[in-house]
């Protein structure tokens, strides 16, 4: 069903026979796959991830969007959620696990403290983690709300299958 | 107990009263707070009021160390000749009237050496280790004084209030591909 959408949208030439077979490209097939089955990194430091928790859980339920296998191996996962403050002395262990995960990954940047600080403005709290990160989806908020990181899964989703390469992406994978 | 309480009819705590007995050239200050009693020791004294404090008075439990910088009020440190740092111990005990005993000990900026209370409590080691990592207070015979919050290779004491807020540039400076993880 998505697939199928994803054709008439992207207005790549698809033809049908009998229903029954779908001519596409093969990047268009991965991304859909891709962007349906995204594995997050849950890094929650505050209480950005109690709402990040309840993301998770069945009231909201990110599994409706393909991302419920949350992974604690950053091996096994395609999607880090920065939720949370992150100190000096935490920066390098998230530097470390963003380095662990296998490309292509993307990064959500969850609420004020992790995109800029918060009103922590003090010695010891990274003001934003995009300086030592490459953030692709910001989300404002403190905390946000879960309506609020589903929104920002989509927005990876649809980045995901646009084509776009995540804003880490050194390779292009899509090419 | 009940026959305590009648030896305790006066206000005083008793263990106030023992201490100003024991200690009476020690204590520079002493008062009853709402739920316990608060006493200001010298700093060559304080190892053995605390270890008095937890042997003879069963003040079994270390709650909390840490200190204050007093050095924005003026009458606190004219109080105590002009000592900068004020070491904070919290004790409590589960037997007893007074459960609650606080010790506080001035400590001068040019002569930051504590006797440490790890020998006494083995909880107080990482209490201890964040009193030095935030105010430098140094405790003489702790086992492995490191910092405890800050990284490793950190400068300065964070709480001490000529400390700026927004730090002296380690935000700025930081480096995390030199840091061990």
């Amino acid at each position: 069903m998505g697939l199928a959408n994803t054709h008439i949208q992207s207005g790549a030439s698809t033809e049908q026979t009998d229903g029954n077979i779908i001519t596409t490209t093969i990047d268009k097939v991965v991304n859909w796959g891709r962007k349906n089955s995204l594995w997050p990194m849950p890094f929650g430091t505050a209480c950005c991830a109690i709402e990040m928790m309840a993301t998770l859980a069945s009231k909201f339920d990110l599994s409706r969007f393909g991302s419920e296998a949350i992974r604690f191996s950053p091996r096994q996962s395609d999607l880090l959620i920065v939720s949370g403050r992150i100190s000096i002395k935490m920066m390098p262990v998230l530097k470390r696990i963003y380095d662990q995960m296998p490309d292509p990954k993307w990064v959500i940047s969850m609420g004020a403290c992790a995109s800029c600080g918060g009103v922590f403005d003090t010695y010891t709290l990274i003001q934003g983690v995009d300086q030592f990160l490459p953030v692709d989806v910001y989300i404002p908020g403190c905390p946000p709300r879960p309506e609020d990181l589903i929104d920002a899964v989509m927005q990876v989703q649809r980045q995901i299958q646009k084509g776009e390469l995540p804003k880490g992406s050194e390779v292009a994978y899509n090419e | 107990m009940s026959e305590e309480k009648e030896v305790t009819e006066e206000t005083q705590p008793i263990v106030l009263e023992k201490l100003r007995e024991k200690f009476a050239d020690a204590l520079l200050a002493d008062a009853e707070t709402s739920n316990g009693v608060a006493v200001v020791v010298n700093k060559d004294n304080s190892y053995a009021l605390l270890e008095y404090l937890k042997t003879e008075l069963a003040y079994a439990f270390l709650v909390d160390v840490t200190a204050v910088d007093n050095s924005n009020l003026e009458s606190e440190l004219m109080q105590y000749d002009y000592a900068r740092f004020m070491v904070v111990y919290h004790l409590y005990t589960f037997e007893g009237e007074t459960p609650r005993i606080r010790v506080k000990v001035p400590v001068h900026e040019k002569d930051l050496k504590v006797t440490s209370v790890t020998t006494l409590w083995k909880g107080a080691n990482w209490l201890e280790r964040e009193t030095h990592d935030m105010f430098g207070i140094d405790f003489e015979g702790h086992p492995d004084l490191r910092r405890i919050l800050m990284p490793d290779d950190f400068e300065g004491h964070p709480l001490r209030k000529d400390y700026p807020l927004r730090g002296r540039g380690e935000r700025e400076r930081f480096n995390f591909e030199k840091q061990n993880v």
